[in-house]
């Protein structure tokens, strides 16, 4: 077998899986926190509680009511989306003539209220997800080993992506969120329904969390702290994508997700702060982010 | 400084020479550690406008070089203290030029990025004894003298650090500096073109703050004789926006309530588990839906005079 700068290539590949896996992650999380941020104007702390709302509701799903993995995929973004159209009535859509800050610590405080009632109810020692029986073992490349389910990860987050960056940037309905995102009274002029686009919208940057979390079930452990690690890394994202466009937050998610995966290998050590340092490096460069437009 | 300002100094100083004959000491030192903490996190917040929210770095890092020094070294209390407040400065001044490139919630979320590269540092680094910390600091002998072992030494020399704290702080929102600072927050723009370098003020308050909350940080380390990932980790960030948030950002007296409440909250509820944190979550929502003045902010309102 050929070496790679003296790492084994099965190590090099499966770990640039791991981190095309957690770039796929990465992209669904900061898609569904730009998007809120687009029209909403708030940077939603509680994004990584609501993956994980998606990934222990999956989880109740089929140990109380017996509903399997396909069914929870459909069904979980729902009802996390349904909670999150919930609290933007009741809670955020109160805010939205004050300074950004109270939303953050508003949404900041109800990542607080979820994460402790399911730390309460399931411990933190989390909850094994059985990968569904139609995608366990994997395929033999010849040079690594590609477990299936994970190449499913990778390969439904794409789309899903994909299927997001074309609503929003090729479809009317994507039409009047961009409208709505430059001039809201304008576009209420015109007789479109602004809050309730605007309440829509949350729902479905929170359901685009949930369906992460369904995701993330089966690959990792579910449990309640898995939000709020991830929810760190996704803000770097951010801040290193810059939150202009829809497609710069995919690429960085999956870019960064791989970058981390090459730090494992060659500096396991710097593996966790690598796309801080990144960050570093950017706003240094580039203070308005790798796609974003300078305000 | 204003009759009532004064007296409320007096006030707050004869409680807390008589707090320990009353109450634990121990937990008495802890309120007066994270109401100087939520005092300096206030600071930037409500005077500089600044929402830092890995504030806990300079907290944390603070409290292990200083464990560090007095353990390793065997350093006087009070140098060791010094060490930590050194260090959380230069740390304050490495991410604040590199944070104030960007603003607002964009600010928010470098800083707490920054805050959790340190929390991984702390996490790995050799000397911080991963996640067992830094343990059995000795409380050693002020300025070589004075053995701090004793509870009661121990809470009076913590006493005058944290009110000198406390009167610095003071001393940077009332000076000309502070009202520029303040000019910042309401009106950035205005500042620049009046031809203040605003850049220049924003780092200056926020490495004043990472000093202080360092100051905190270090202190709180020798009283405890410990330093572990807690004071690191991205919670405790949250937990002094809540105490500011709660008594009221931009007042002065405010984080002093604020860190009150919610240390005697934690100390006494800590039984209950998990729904301490809904507990605090519940506090944030309440205060920023209905009151985000906090409580002095409020009587500050009734009472019509600056707090």
């Amino acid at each position: 077998m050929f070496e790679l700068l003296g790492i084994p290539p099965q190590a090099l590949f499966g770990q640039l899986l791991l981190g095309l896996i957690n770039g796929s992650f990465y992209a669904i999380l900061s898609l569904g926190l730009a998007i809120i941020f687009g029209l909403l104007n708030i940077i939603n702390f509680t994004h990584g509680a609501q993956y994980m709302m998606g990934a222990f509701v999956a989880w109740m799903l089929l140990n109380y009511l017996g509903i399997p993995y396909w069914g929870a995929l459909i069904i979980v973004p729902i009802i996390v989306g349904a909670t999150g159209i919930v609290l933007e009535r009741l809670l955020i859509s109160r805010l939205y003539h004050l300074d950004h800050l109270y939303g953050l610590l508003l949404t900041f405080g109800l990542a607080l209220i979820i994460t402790g009632i399911f730390r309460n109810q399931y411990g933190i020692s989390g909850l094994p997800y059985a990968i569904p029986k139609q995608l366990a073992g994997g395929q033999n490349l010849g040079f690594m080993f590609l477990p299936n389910y994970r190449g499913w990860v990778v390969v439904v987050s794409l789309v899903v992506c994909l299927a997001t960056w074309f609503a929003i940037e090729k479809t009317r309905l994507g039409g009047y969120l961009r409208a709505a995102t430059e001039n809201p009274t304008m576009v209420g002029a015109f007789g479109i329904n602004v809050p309730r686009l605007i309440t829509l919208t949350y729902g479905f940057g929170v359901a685009l969390a949930a369906f992460a979390g369904v995701l993330a079930a089966p690959i990792y452990s579910v449990n309640p702290n898995m939000g709020a690690d991830v929810i760190i890394v996704v803000f770097a994202v951010v801040v290193i994508g810059g939150m202009g466009s829809i497609l710069g937050s995919i690429l960085t998610g999956f870019g960064l997700g791989l970058v981390e995966g090459l730090a494992r290998v060659f500096y396991p050590e710097g593996s966790a702060v690598v796309i801080f340092v990144i960050m570093a490096i950017v706003l240094l460069v580039k203070p308005a982010g790798l796609f974003g437009r300078e305000a | 400084m204003p009759m009532l300002h004064k007296a409320i100094f007096i006030g707050l100083l004869l409680l807390g020479l008589v707090a320990p004959f009353m109450l634990y000491p121990i937990f008495v030192m802890k309120v007066m550690c994270f109401a100087l903490f939520a005092c300096a996190f206030n600071l930037l917040l409500g005077f500089g406008g600044l929402l830092s929210f890995g504030h806990a770095a300079y907290f944390g890092s603070a409290s292990y070089i200083s464990a560090y020094a007095a353990k390793a070294w065997g350093f006087t209390p009070e140098l060791a203290i010094l060490c930590g407040t050194g260090a959380a400065a230069i740390l304050g001044l490495a991410i604040g030029s590199l944070a104030i490139r960007r603003q607002g919630i964009y600010f928010a979320m470098v800083t707490l990025a920054f805050a959790q590269m340190v929390f991984f540092f702390s996490l790995q680094a050799p000397f911080t004894g991963g996640e067992d910390g830094i343990q059995s600091v000795p409380r050693g002998y002020l300025l070589g003298l004075i053995s701090m072992a004793p509870d009661r030494n121990l809470y009076y020399f913590v006493l005058g650090v944290v009110f000198v704290g406390l009167l610095v702080i003071y001393r940077i929102i009332h000076s000309p500096f502070g009202q520029v600072l303040k000019g910042i927050r309401d009106n950035e723009p205005r500042m620049v073109s009046l031809g203040y370098r605003t850049n220049r003020y924003k780092l200056a308050v926020f490495v004043l703050s990472a000093a202080l909350a360092g100051l905190a940080g270090a202190t709180k380390a020798i009283v405890f004789q410990l330093a572990s990932l807690t004071d690191v980790y991205w919670t405790m960030s949250g937990e002094v926006v809540l105490m500011t948030l709660l008594g009221g950002m931009g007042t002065v007296f405010g984080p002093i309530l604020g860190a009150a409440v919610i240390v005697t909250m934690q100390n006494y509820l800590a039984t209950f588990g998990d729904w301490v944190t809904i507990g605090q979550g519940i506090i944030f929502v309440v205060a920023v839906m209905l009151f985000r003045e906090g409580i002095v902010g409020v009587i500050a309102r009734i009472i019509r005079r600056p707090l």
